[in-house]
């Protein structure tokens, strides 16, 4: 028998607001309110509110606790003011993708990484294995909510409920207040645009989300979730990155850090680095022809032969057409301008799309690079 | 919660509608198949002249989420695609028994809509699946 579906505090808002409800990661999650196109837009035009407290805050504290992420993640956690955050990733020791992370500095000695749903299971055990004898990894899942506030009218949004967060950084984290309770704010998101992740107490999840509904946060499912982040092109666990997938492989090379000393993967990462560039590469691509490319879409050469697999793939709403994330062979990642795709036997053109697909129009934000 | 479920069509267990118009039957998806899928993205069409037997697939309808076929009620030759979804696929939400239509097939045996849900049996397999 299943496990029962696991219920944010969020749970009950959701089915009276007529949300569509779905499993995902063992959770019953609203996939999307009024439809995703709606909501895409307003988290680009607007502000939209998503609640993604699925997602595990896994808290490190003690004298050990830098050591203890340092060895578990990628990237240089000691870099981190407090106050600080970095995406990082979570390797095995042959360098596969365990999950990718924002690791938070919270205090001198307190240190938060929030990992995926479908692999928090997973991610707890291996910080027990690897870490557990520096620092005990406390997940704070079921007693935090996490609401994600994302769009341009974030700031401004927020500063009415009392929230003043524009001198906040990006990528960094502040304690602030809504409707009188304390809370976390980080100024990351999942969508490409400016906005802030709350760390809330479960209990008061529910009238902060009902304040920011109403001071005009669009409600938003994990289906403009999903459309939202592939526009950014940032990857998503499961899909575009997994065990068998490294960071070089997948472009998140930035992430990793050998020089910062040892970490779960760091020998098997230099080995392979030593050994030459990786086989293969994640690329971006936009369709060319008519047609949508999802994923599963096989990537074929001149011949015809199925070089690469598409992890992700939709329409695009911002931009129009279809866009989407490739491995393909690194050779055609670096000459290629354009690929042939093979979807269920019809085949598709596109082209190569480096960087993100859209970018925001720049506001300006203390922390952004000049 | 009620769908919407004219009674002057014919219904598979897909989900299309057939409605007859003179010679013709003028094909598309229902409402509650439009509820499933969400937005639709993009709508694929085979071209006039095409022959489809019943229960063919015919056409895609990428929503934002997937990609779902549309099946042939009838065997027949395909007369006319909505042109107008190419342009505004969002029609299909908007309108699905009316600006949202699909094709039109020139039947080769009227007889076979009989084989296809009446709208009190479509209501049953609706109702079937939640």
């Amino acid at each position: 028998m299943a496990a029962p579906l696991r219920r944010t505090p969020l749970y009950d808002l959701h089915r009276e607001s007529g949300a569509r409800l779905v499993e995902f990661a063992g959770w019953e999650m609203p996939i999307q309110y009024t439809g995703i196109l709606a909501e895409h837009e307003a988290v680009r035009t607007r502000c939209g509110v998503f609640d993604v407290s699925h997602m595990a805050p896994v808290d490190f504290s003690g004298r050990d606790a830098l050591a203890a992420v340092q060895r578990v993640t990628t990237n240089d956690a000691s870099r981190l003011e407090v106050g600080g955050a970095q995406y990082t990733l979570l390797c095995t020791p042959e360098a596969g993708i365990v999950d990718d992370c924002i690791v938070y500095r919270l205090d001198t000695d307190r240190y938060r990484i929030v990992v995926n749903a479908a692999n928090t299971a997973k991610d707890l055990a291996y910080f027990g294995v690897h870490a557990g004898h520096l620092c005990h990894a406390r997940n704070r899942s079921g007693e935090l909510a996490l609401l994600a506030v994302q769009g341009p009218a974030t700031v401004d949004l927020l500063g009415a409920l009392g929230a003043d967060l524009g001198s906040v950084a990006r990528f960094s984290i502040a304690e602030t207040s809504l409707l009188g309770h304390r809370l976390l704010a980080a100024r990351t998101g999942y969508t490409g645009e400016d906005g802030f992740e709350l760390f809330v107490a479960a209990e008061h999840a529910a009238p902060i989300w009902r304040a920011l509904v109403g001071a005009g946060a669009v409600a938003i499912g994990l289906g403009a979730r999903d459309t939202l982040r592939l526009e950014a092109r940032l990857p998503l666990y499961g899909n575009d990155l997994d065990e068998t997938t490294t960071p070089d492989e997948a472009g998140l090379q930035w992430a990793v850090k050998p020089d910062k000393g040892d970490f779960v993967g760091r020998a098997a990462l230099l080995a392979r680095r030593s050994a030459g560039p990786p086989a293969r590469k994640l690329v971006g691509f936009r369709v060319t022809s008519r047609g949508i490319a999802r994923g599963g879409t096989e990537v074929v050469d001149d011949a015809g032969a199925v070089v690469g697999r598409v992890t992700s793939g939709g329409p695009s709403p911002t931009l129009g057409g279809a866009i989407g994330l490739a491995y393909i062979p690194s050779a055609l990642a670096q000459s290629g301008a354009s690929l042939r795709l093979l979807q269920r036997g019809k085949p598709l053109d596109a082209e190569l799309v480096r960087g993100p697909f859209y970018r925001p129009t720049p506001s300006r934000s203390p922390g952004d690079a000049p | 919660m009620t769908t919407p479920i004219p009674v002057d069509c014919r219904y598979t267990q897909e989900h299309e509608w057939a409605r007859t118009e003179g010679n013709l039957v003028v094909v598309g998806i229902t409402h509650h198949a439009v509820e499933q899928l969400g937005d639709i993205t993009l709508v694929t069409l085979p071209a006039p002249g095409t022959q489809v037997q019943r229960g063919d697939s015919f056409g895609d309808i990428d929503s934002v989420k997937a990609v779902s076929e549309l099946y042939a009620p009838i065997d027949g030759e395909v007369v006319e695609r909505n042109a107008e979804l190419d342009r505004a696929p969002e029609s299909v939400n908007q309108d699905p028994y009316g600006a949202g239509w699909m094709v039109k097939i020139r039947p080769r045996d009227t007889a076979q809509l009989e084989d296809l849900l009446d709208a009190a049996g479509y209501a049953a397999l609706v109702a079937g699946n939640g």
